[in-house]
């Protein structure tokens, strides 16, 4: 009995071995290796500014579970900050594409293999529902349209 | 209200008006211009929210609406809405159009009084919709605006059934060129939101801001010495189907 205990806990660290270890080259040939020549890299397009608001390796890890924090602070709690909102993403990681001569350049959406997101996510087949809703272009500054909120008798 | 009867309501997703919204805008910013006392300064200012800070559990939003004010046939509010929030320029028939705010006209059976008054979300302090969600998705925020986690929303349509106001809608085909500021989606419900995202910066709703007669009034009901507190301490108004005890936060005035 006891051997069997041993025999089965046995075969669960294998292949938890044998995940860490296609984890780890999964990884690594994504992050790491432009070195394999023959692999084809997703092309990430280059952001506006100089870091991102979190180190780039943590950004590649936990973008999402940023996002859904930031979701349901705004959404439920009404805290807008701006440094983790999805806007924010938006707004630096535009891709612009140059059309042919004299038009103004265009900025692609979710429909575009070249928007940000997808230059990811469709490299590792990973679907995103975000866009579905949201806007997936930098934000356009509207006129400002309202009176401000105030306690006058006119209101 | 048992001696009145809905007698129409007005397809208000008919967005192609004579009048532009840019001209009673105007109109409506001059006459909001009589408050200021220098451009950009207003007298009673409230400040606005600091970004980092939750909504406050101290504020109750709510609307005094003046049934009197309100003209039929007028649907700025309604058109202001769409705008606003992304919903104006739908296609396919009018059955699965969404309609978050829309004009009642309703007629007194007896005595032919007609009055005309918009009607959409009421905000209630006891929301049946958020009482029937299996998921969580409908919510009441801490400043008692009612609004849909469209994250976590299934679709399953039970609020629109639990809602006495008929106040949500279902979006039914895809969702093109969204608004920046409002996302919405296929699949999910959704009502008004007291255009929670201009609340939020300090600006009034969309609707509040379109009405030319000036028949809204929107501020916070906890605020006695606010101008819809004082207001309703001092008028005779009402909440629709206030036998149900939802406690609406939005008032009539000359129902």
């Amino acid at each position: 009995m006891i051997g069997l205990c041993h025999s089965v806990k046995a075969g669960f660290s294998a292949l938890f071995s044998i995940k860490l270890a296609l984890f780890t080259f999964a990884a690594y040939t994504m992050f790491v290796a432009p070195v394999f020549a023959d692999i084809p890299m997703p092309d990430v397009p280059k952001a506006k500014g100089e870091q991102c608001v979190e180190p780039t390796a943590f950004m590649r890890r936990n973008h999402m579970d940023i996002l859904t924090h930031q979701r349901d602070e705004t959404l439920r709690k009404g805290i807008r900050t701006k440094k983790h909102s999805l806007q924010g993403c938006l707004d630096c990681h535009a891709v612009f594409i140059e059309p042919t001569a004299n038009e103004q350049k265009v900025v692609v959406t979710i429909k575009s293999e070249k928007h940000f997101c997808n230059s990811c996510h469709i490299y590792a087949a990973v679907k995103i529902d975000c866009f579905d809703c949201h806007n997936s272009k930098p934000f356009v500054k509207k006129q400002p349209r309202h009176v401000a909120l105030k306690n006058g008798p006119d209101n | 209200m048992s001696d009145l009867i809905t007698s129409k309501q007005n397809n208000t997703n008919d967005t192609q008006k004579k009048h532009t919204r840019r001209k009673f805008l105007g109109l409506a910013a001059g006459a909001t211009g009589a408050t200021l006392i220098a451009p950009g300064i207003f007298l009673n200012h409230v400040q606005a929210k600091p970004d980092a800070d939750p909504a406050n559990k101290n504020v109750r939003w709510g609307m005094l609406i003046d049934t009197n004010k309100c003209k039929t046939g007028c649907d700025d509010c309604v058109t202001a809405c769409a705008e606003e929030n992304g919903w104006a320029n739908q296609t396919g028939p009018d059955e699965v159009k969404v309609q978050w705010f829309r004009k009642v006209d309703l007629v007194g059976k007896k005595t032919g009084r007609e009055v005309s008054l918009p009607l959409g979300c009421q905000h209630c302090e006891k929301p049946p919709c958020v009482d029937v969600c299996p998921t969580g998705a409908s919510f009441k925020r801490d400043d008692g605006i009612v609004l849909v986690d469209k994250h976590i929303c299934i679709g399953c349509r039970y609020c629109m059934m639990a809602c006495p106001y008929k106040a949500r809608s279902f979006v039914h085909s895809p969702v093109e060129n969204h608004d920046d500021y409002m996302p919405r989606g296929m699949g999910t419900v959704e009502s008004c939101t007291f255009c929670v995202h201009l609340i939020d910066k300090d600006k009034s709703p969309a609707c509040v801001s379109a009405c030319k007669e000036k028949a809204i009034l929107f501020g916070d009901l906890n605020d006695k010495n606010g101008a819809i507190a004082k207001r309703i301490s001092q008028i005779a108004s009402r909440q629709i189907r206030a036998d149900l005890r939802t406690e609406p936060g939005i008032y009539f005035q000359g129902l």
